[in-house]
């Protein structure tokens, strides 16, 4: 579904000399499979992230990357996003004035219509804005206020899995979802994300623990380091690395 | 917000923008176009007999007439004005047509009399003047008028070049006591009240340029709210500027009497021309005791094309008085078009517990230039004043905030609030806040704010991210940045204020 072949590129900072994040980067996600991406701080994941979805900034200098056989890198973020794209932030943005449940409705709509089909009605919009808020133990009050101003750090990362939910994505990046959210918090957004999981779809996980594959079990673990990814394996791999973390895989990297 | 306003007014961005805005002509402004019609024209100049020209045209009585020329001779001994942030070429005054009318006669009797190019015109602009039948007196037409449209009745004065060319819903309103028609009406008809209240407010040689338009004001609104009546429907004034090389000069004029109210509503538009046309217009409110008087304007006179030739000079003078106790004035604009605009909306608080409100959107892009704000001035006992102002930069454009708020002496606790915020899209625009402040009380409360914001690649990344295409990932970012000052205008014009912004913006980024 997803295939990176040598990918690399670089961070083009707006004052600064440029610098190569990724180093040859290859991976492959089948339709169907959940992959963890695990990796040292600065390994380049978020970069990784970024890249596929096209943020100003980042410049892929070698390889490449196909969705479904298309090349994403030739098209623009929101054509991304119409093909079935979606990330959840590390950081998500505030958007001063513009309540989430407007923003949301603006994003089915641009990506329906991107994609020829009709606009999602008024009623029907509600309907699923109540079960996804309902899933999510979001009080719909909150999605009437601007989209994610002044909310605390779990409640953001819940708020992306519930646009992620609204959206209905074929392919999820989760960028560190699970940090800021406490421990009941992380069991209802990955019960949110588990529901999403089916044959048409994938989903890449970036995170520091295991504590999240506990509840979305992924069906491979790959270690990236300065900017490639370095070992591979089954969900052990992300047990062995809670146990005694990356230094060995470094070095055999 | 209810949650049926919200559902209006995102509908209006899927609708509005991004493919209207593109099939839009080059330079993005619907309301270019000219009417084609046979117009008679003042001989090109500016002297006495421009103004009795203007005067007879009106057929005024002398009284006007002296009013008029009296206004002429001071202007003569003023000189423009140079403090504000705009830059423009040297006006010659001379080199303009101060009067400009659809031949046949000035004030049409029924809409049946008005040619039909102009009732085109305000058609293809989207104006009920459709009303015809009402004023004609076809038994059940403004029901059926109404119910069609499916949105609160709106009156409406259409303004052509310098004459009234139409007056919506006169009888209905007549019955309610209101008087609403157009000033060169008001002036033989209802001479003493025209008499007590035109230049009370803003006296004849208050500014160049108000004093310019009390010598050759050509026409505009005059509403008179009678003692406890709310006005049944919202009143407004279409301006329209068609004539090559001609001014428009209107004057305005509404007072609302003891415990009364009404709702206003101005808009403008303007052919695209290559060259400069001026605009000069002054506006008079009068709040009497308990009364209340909301005053909103969309202005998108034609801002010149992107390299900045041509364009409206707009230069108006508007000011409420609240004059008795506890009167309420609001002034809420919405301005994106003009090449030049020059404007400060304000308040003269003299009632005591008298409030006055200022809410600004106000856009600039290409190489258009805004200097706009407001005065509060705090005379009375426990004033209360509020002014939230919002500029958009884009382009090589410049918006200056000026503002003052100036608390006298008996002025006891007074209170203002104050809010400007600026974005700035790109990086060759200019953003500047002006705010003056005269306080002669030290029991007075005033608050102030400013934030000056870019436009975030994040933010716009994070909403292309989400399938939102640039521009109108601008629109969205935008419309919150002014969503506090668009709630408070009439939902009507919400919408169409925001389709404005969304025009007005377009190409401003990428
Ligand atoms: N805009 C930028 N300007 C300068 N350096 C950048 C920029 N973006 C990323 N980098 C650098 O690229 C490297 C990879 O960053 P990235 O955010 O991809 O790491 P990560 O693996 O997501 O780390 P973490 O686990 O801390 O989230 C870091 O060294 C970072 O400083
Ligand atoms: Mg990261």
């Amino acid at each position: 579904m997803l295939e990176l072949t040598n990918l690399h590129a670089r961070v083009v900072p707006e004052d600064g000399p440029a610098r190569e994040i990724l180093k040859g980067l290859s991976l492959a996600v089948p339709a169907g499979e959940v992959h963890a991406i695990m990796g040292p701080n600065g390994s380049g994941k978020s970069t990784l992230s970024y890249v596929l979805t096209g943020k100003h900034g980042y410049e892929v200098t070698g390889g490449t990357a196909t969705f479904e056989g298309k090349d994403l890198l030739s098209l623009a973020p929101e054509a991304r996003a119409a093909l079935g794209l979606f990330l959840s932030f590390q950081y998500p943005m505030e958007i001063a004035g513009v309540p989430v449940m407007t923003f949301v409705r603006a994003a089915m709509n641009a990506q329906r219509k991107a994609r020829g089909e009709p606009e999602v009605s008024a009623p029907d919009f509600l309907k699923l804005s109540r079960v996804a808020a309902a899933k999510l133990k979001i009080d719909p009050e909150m999605l009437k206020r601007p989209l994610n101003v002044g909310f605390s750090g779990g409640e953001k990362k819940r708020l992306e899995i519930y646009q992620m939910l609204m959206i209905e994505p074929r392919f999820m990046i989760l960028d560190e979802t699970d940090s800021g959210l406490d421990i009941d918090a992380l069991k209802v957004v990955a019960e949110g994300v588990n529901a999403l999981r089916g044959p048409t779809r994938g989903m890449l996980v970036i995170t520091h623990y295991q504590r999240l594959l506990d509840h979305i079990k992924p069906d491979r673990v790959h270690i990236l380091s300065a900017g490639r990814i370095v070992k591979s394996g089954g969900p052990e791999l992300a047990l062995e690395l809670e146990k005694s973390g990356y230094d060995q895989f470094l070095k055999a990297g | 917000m209810s949650e049926g306003k919200e559902t209006l007014v995102k509908d209006s961005i899927d609708r509005g923008t991004v493919d209207a805005a593109r099939a839009l002509e080059s330079d993005k402004y619907a309301e270019g176009f000219v009417t084609d019609i046979e117009m008679e024209l003042a001989p090109k100049g500016l002297n006495e007999d421009t103004v009795r020209y203007i005067s007879a045209k009106k057929e005024e009585p002398e009284w006007m007439l002296q009013w008029r020329l009296e206004a002429f001779q001071r202007w003569k001994e003023m000189t423009e004005p140079t403090w504000a942030m705009i830059n423009y070429p040297k006006i010659d005054y001379q080199d303009a047509h101060y009067y400009a009318e659809p031949k046949g006669g000035a004030k049409y009797k029924t809409i049946a009399d008005v040619p039909q190019e102009i009732l085109d015109t305000y058609a293809k602009l989207g104006i009920p003047l459709k009303e015809q039948e009402v004023l004609l007196g076809v038994e059940g037409a403004m029901e059926t008028a109404a119910a069609a449209r499916e949105t609160p009745r709106v009156a409406v004065d259409a303004v052509f070049d310098s004459v009234s060319v139409a007056t919506t819903f006169r009888a209905e309103l007549s019955k309610a006591g209101v008087i609403f028609m157009s000033i060169s009406e008001a002036i033989r008809e209802y001479p003493d009240l025209v008499k007590q209240y035109l230049g009370s407010v803003v006296p004849v040689t208050d500014n160049f340029f108000a004093t310019l338009n009390s010598a050759v004001f050509s026409d505009g609104t005059f509403v008179y709210v009678p003692k406890g009546v709310r006005c049944p429907m919202e009143l407004s004034t279409y301006f329209r500027m068609n004539a090559k090389g001609t001014g428009q000069f209107e004057r305005t004029l509404i007072i609302v009497d003891e415990g009364g109210y009404v709702s206003y509503l101005e808009g403008c538009t303007a052919p695209m021309r290559d060259e400069n046309q001026l605009h000069a217009a002054v506006v008079e409110l009068v709040a009497l005791a308990d009364a209340e008087i909301k005053y909103s304007t969309v202005q998108n006179w034609w801002p010149g094309d992107s390299e900045g030739k041509g364009g409206v000079y707009n230069f108006v003078t508007k000011r409420g008085d609240c004059r008795g106790a506890r009167s309420r004035i609001s002034w809420t604009q919405v301005e994106t078009g003009s090449a030049i605009t020059w404007k400060y909306p304000s308040c003269i608080l003299r009632g005591d517990d008298s409030s006055g409100e200022f809410y600004s959107i106000a856009v600039t892009n290409g190489r258009q230039q805004a200097d706009t704000g407001t005065k509060m001035i705090h005379l009375g006992k426990n004033t209360k004043s509020r002014i939230i102002s919002k500029g958009i930069s884009a382009g090589k454009s410049n918006n200056t905030y000026r503002g003052l708020v100036s608390i006298h002496p008996k002025a006891v606790k007074a209170r203002n609030f104050t809010q400007c915020d600026s974005l700035l899209i790109g990086q060759t625009c200019g953003a500047h806040t002006v705010p003056y402040v005269e306080n002669r009380r030290a029991d007075a409360q005033l608050e102030h704010e400013a934030t000056t914001t870019k436009l975030s690649e994040d933010q716009l990344f994070y909403a292309r991210q989400r399938g939102i295409g640039e521009e109108e990932a601008v629109a969205l970012l935008v419309n919150g940045f002014v969503r506090d000052v668009l709630q408070k205008l009439p939902m009507e014009f919400a919408v169409e204020a925001q389709k404005l912004l969304e025009v007005s913006l377009e190409g401003s980024v990428g």
